[in-house]
């Protein structure tokens, strides 16, 4: 079978639209199309892989891309697989869809794609798979928007894409497991880490034990970046954080604070550290907007982010939708493509998933639940902020706006804080500042606060002329008269 | 006396009655500005409105608004004075703009007409094949939440004023409302501005009052330098708020906004609370936007956000005390208009609750006009 265009209209036609093509979106699309079912692929960035398998632009001629990666087999087998089935496998890249709609049986998935994402392409598809993703929790402190301060998973993709360091001489702070991985990639390449500051404690790991010894893998590859971290003489600082960033024209130093369980710095406890960038970051959260915009109902998470239920099947709540991946929670590479397996299986129609597969699944989850339980931002991280600490960058939106918009005006939640400050109706749309703010509008005594997880009608830009074109050429939602 | 609803219409009773002296508590299930009033485009309209009891009502609601501007701060409600541009795609169109003007004018609106190659030195960057426009320069914008906060914030200062937000009403009667968190409130009346969830409110004390919801789509562009000076929209919106029809009305008005990015907003459907994205909904405005403005055809859509507008039947709001509860006033329904028209819906609240001489005749907006065809 071909994906030629419907014969009926200019409109493709698909059976399976898979929206991410990260590690679950690939495995989804790969045992969805082993089995029959013709998909569309659609994917932002320019080649497969997503943030995981993120790869040097071509032009770059890295000659072992690989060289940054673990799991490289995995991908390239998946790659393999995807080109086994090429006749039922539409790769879309560099398409930012925009928008889903329809019901049951017909979707319309809208995309941009073309030069500065300026041209519009929608297809449509009997069912839609969403393999979205994560992105990083940012939580912000004094000096966080000097340059040089990164994310971590920023300064990751940045040496993936690109092959560049963030400096010479780089400080990796936050929470996680992800910052081991950093800290290893950056010296790998040749920068010195200083320190990596993880603001959880790592005794709670303890209590983990038997979920800990069933994902043997996991423990082999923090072992990995472990041996690398102490070759090059990089110290781990648990309940640690970076309270301050310093400099004029660019980090220079950081200060940092032992903290304690709930993440407050304990006093006297501060030091300057010297550095010319700092990567931090505080965990990932799931990316929501196509499946929030859908009506998909969410679970709170062990570390406050929101993530899709799905069924054993993963299915999520609406009928004939689908989710993978760090969408369900986030849970790491090989959890994503277990989910994708799995996904991609149920969308065939094959009703009996292998039980192996259902076996691998249960262990990567219960491991991701520890970890999400493990990382959980403490609700004292809120005492890193003075009044000035800009919050929202785009609006340039202050936490002492925020506290007052909490405390004077009654906001107890993200949107009303929005309403009444600006924060997050800037160009990033919440997507840094989101949990930042919701976190800020939590009552200041709860053990936990949530990431919130704001809906989004547009999840990326559209000129308006070609959404006007849209009148005409889209095919018709339910929910819309004529 | 107890409010419910901490949207602009309550906010601006609980403010009108504590100023005369009286306790108020402002109950929401919500937070402040949670519902209609957080999703509105904070439009202060006399332009759309023909002659009769809501342009009256306009008329004095705009003159209020201008005060508050002046007690509060311009800065602080993010009040700016426009003015209105309702331009005629048609000679035709035009025509009757010109006729309802005239209409207008005999009912103390501002009403200029501004011939085809006058369009030009108001908006530089219109349309060109317009057949010309009427200027309204009593039209004007607030920002929606930072003007209930102002509100609010002027009537707790007076010290007789509770806000409680987060709490659910669960039973009304004479002389009490019962809450989830707050346990009864003891209350010589109720203020019903629940919006477009009054008729839920009502019911709880057993009066009927079909409040429906109509979904409207606002569309906002990226930052842009000034582009669009005043609210520009085409003549046809002034016939969809009287529109009894369930399919789509949308007519763009276009303008901007001191932070920079473009409103493009004003469709209305009646769908009941479906929060779904219409993507037709949202060409259909950009396609209007760009056809009023050309230069928008290659700016960015940035997001889209939507509510649910409180009509009532006849189009006009609930303004008074229930035929059969006259401690129970009704302050909901105002459909698109309800931050315009709110300062001067609770003047007539308060002079209502306080035995004063209306400035207005009520009576058209009296609830006991669907008491008996709708039980």
């Amino acid at each position: 079978m071909t994906n030629s265009a419907d014969a009926a209209g200019d409109h493709e036609s698909y059976d399976l639209a898979v929206v991410g093509a990260g590690p679950a979106g690939l495995a989804a699309a790969a045992s969805a199309a082993e089995h029959g079912v013709r998909v569309a692929l659609l994917d932002g960035a320019p080649q497969p892989g997503g943030q995981f398998y993120r790869q040097p632009a071509a032009e770059l001629r890295a000659e072992r891309p690989q060289a940054l990666h673990h799991h490289w087999s995995a991908f390239q087998h998946l790659l393999a697989r995807l080109d086994a089935v090429r006749e039922r496998v539409t790769l879309l890249s560099d398409h930012h869809v925009w928008s889903v709609t329809g019901g049951s049986g017909a979707f319309a998935v809208h995309a941009l794609t073309g030069p500065d994402q300026r041209q519009a392409r929608s297809l449509t598809a009997r069912q839609v798979l969403f393999a979205t993703g994560a992105h990083e929790r940012q939580l912000p402190f004094p000096g966080w928007t000097l340059p040089g301060v990164v994310g971590a998973g920023g300064a990751q993709a940045m040496l993936k894409a690109g092959l560049v360091l963030p400096g010479r001489r780089v400080l990796v702070a936050g929470s996680g497991p992800l910052l081991l991985a950093v800290a290893a990639s950056l010296t790998a390449a040749g920068a010195t880490v200083p320190l990596v500051a993880e603001a959880a404690g790592y005794l709670g790991y303890a209590r983990g034990a038997r979920v800990l010894a069933a994902n043997a893998g996991k423990l082999v590859e923090g072992a990995q970046h472990g041996a690398t971290l102490l070759r090059h003489g990089v110290r781990l600082r648990p309940r640690t954080a970076v309270v301050a960033a310093h400099g004029t024209d660019r980090v220079e130093a950081v200060t940092l604070a032992r903290l304690d369980a709930a993440w407050r710095p304990l006093s006297g406890t501060q030091w300057r550290v010297p550095c010319d960038a700092v990567a931090v970051g505080h965990g990932l959260v799931p990316q929501l907007e196509l499946p929030l915009e859908f009506g998909c109902h969410t679970r709170r998470l062990p570390d406050g982010s929101a993530a899709l239920v799905v069924d054993a099947a993963q299915r999520t709540t609406v009928p004939g939708v689908w989710a993978a991946g760090e969408s369900t929670g986030v849970g790491g590479v090989q959890l994503a493509i277990t989910e994708g397996e799995l996904a991609g299986l149920a969308v065939a129609g094959q009703n009996t998933a292998p039980r192996s597969l259902l076996r691998r699944r249960s262990r990567q989850r219960a491991f991701a639940d520890l970890m999400a339980a493990r990382h959980a931002p403490g609700s004292g991280w809120t005492q890193w902020l003075d009044d000035a600490t800009e919050v929202c960058r785009c609006e340039e939106v202050t936490a002492r706006q925020v506290r007052d918009a909490v405390a004077e005006l009654g906001a107890a939640d993200q949107r009303t804080v929005k309403l009444l400050t600006r924060a997050g109706m800037g160009w990033c749309q919440a997507r840094m500042c989101g949990p930042a703010v919701a976190r800020l509008c939590g009552a200041p005594n709860a053990d936990r606060h949530d990431d919130g997880a704001p809906t989004r009608p547009l999840s990326t830009p559209v000129p308006l002329g070609l959404l006007a074109e849209c009148d005409t050429n889209a095919p018709s939602s339910e929910g819309a008269p004529r | 006396m107890v409010v419910i609803g901490a949207g602009m219409i309550g906010a601006a009773c609980a403010d009108a009655l504590a100023l005369r002296g009286l306790q108020v508590a402002v109950l929401d299930r919500g937070p402040v500005a949670g519902g209609t009033t957080g999703a509105g485009e904070g439009n202060l309209l006399v332009s759309d409105k023909g002659p009769g009891p809501e342009l009256e009502l306009a008329v004095e609601s705009l003159r209020l608004w201008r005060e508050l501007a002046d007690d509060l701060g311009a800065h602080a409600l993010e009040y700016e004075p426009k003015g209105g541009l309702v331009v005629a795609r048609d000679p035709r169109a035009f025509a009757e703009l010109q006729a309802s003007a005239r209409l207008q004018r005999t009912a103390g609106v501002t009403a200029a007409e501004v011939p085809a190659d006058a369009l030009g030195e108001l908006e530089p960057h219109l349309a060109r094949e317009l057949a010309g426009g009427v200027h309204y320069p009593q039209d004007a914008q607030v920002q929606p939440a930072l003007a209930v906060a102002a509100l609010l914030r002027r009537a707790r200062g007076t010290g007789r004023v509770r806000l409680l937000a987060g709490t659910t009403v669960t039973g009304l009667a004479e002389g009490r409302v019962e809450t989830d968190t707050h346990g009864p409130l003891h209350c010589a009346a109720v203020v019903n501005a629940a919006g477009t969830w009054g008729g839920e409110v009502a019911a709880l004390a057993g009066a009927t009052l079909p409040v429906l919801p109509r979904r409207g789509f606002i569309l906002v562009t990226e930052p842009l330098p000034p582009l669009v000076r005043h609210k520009v929209y085409a003549a046809d919106y002034v016939a969809d708020v009287a529109s009894g029809s369930a399919d789509l009305q949308s007519s763009a008005v276009v303008e901007g906004t001191a932070a920079g990015p473009v409103l493009i907003g004003a469709s209305r459907e009646r769908v009941g609370f479906d929060r779904s994205l219409s993507v037709p909904v949202l060409a259909r405005l950009a396609a209007q936007a760009a056809e009023l403005f050309p230069v928008l055809s290659d700016v960015r859509a940035m997001r889209a956000y939507r509510g649910f507008r409180p009509y009532l039947p006849d189009h006009l709001p609930a303004i008074g005390p229930d035929p059969e509860r006259p401690w129970l006033v009704q302050a909901c329904g105002h459909e698109g208009a309800g931050i315009g028209l709110a300062p001067a819906t609770a003047r007539l609240v308060a002079q209502l609750l306080d035995g004063e001489k209306p400035f207005m005749d009520p009576a058209p907006f009296g609830p006991g006009r669907f008491g008996k065809e709708q039980s």
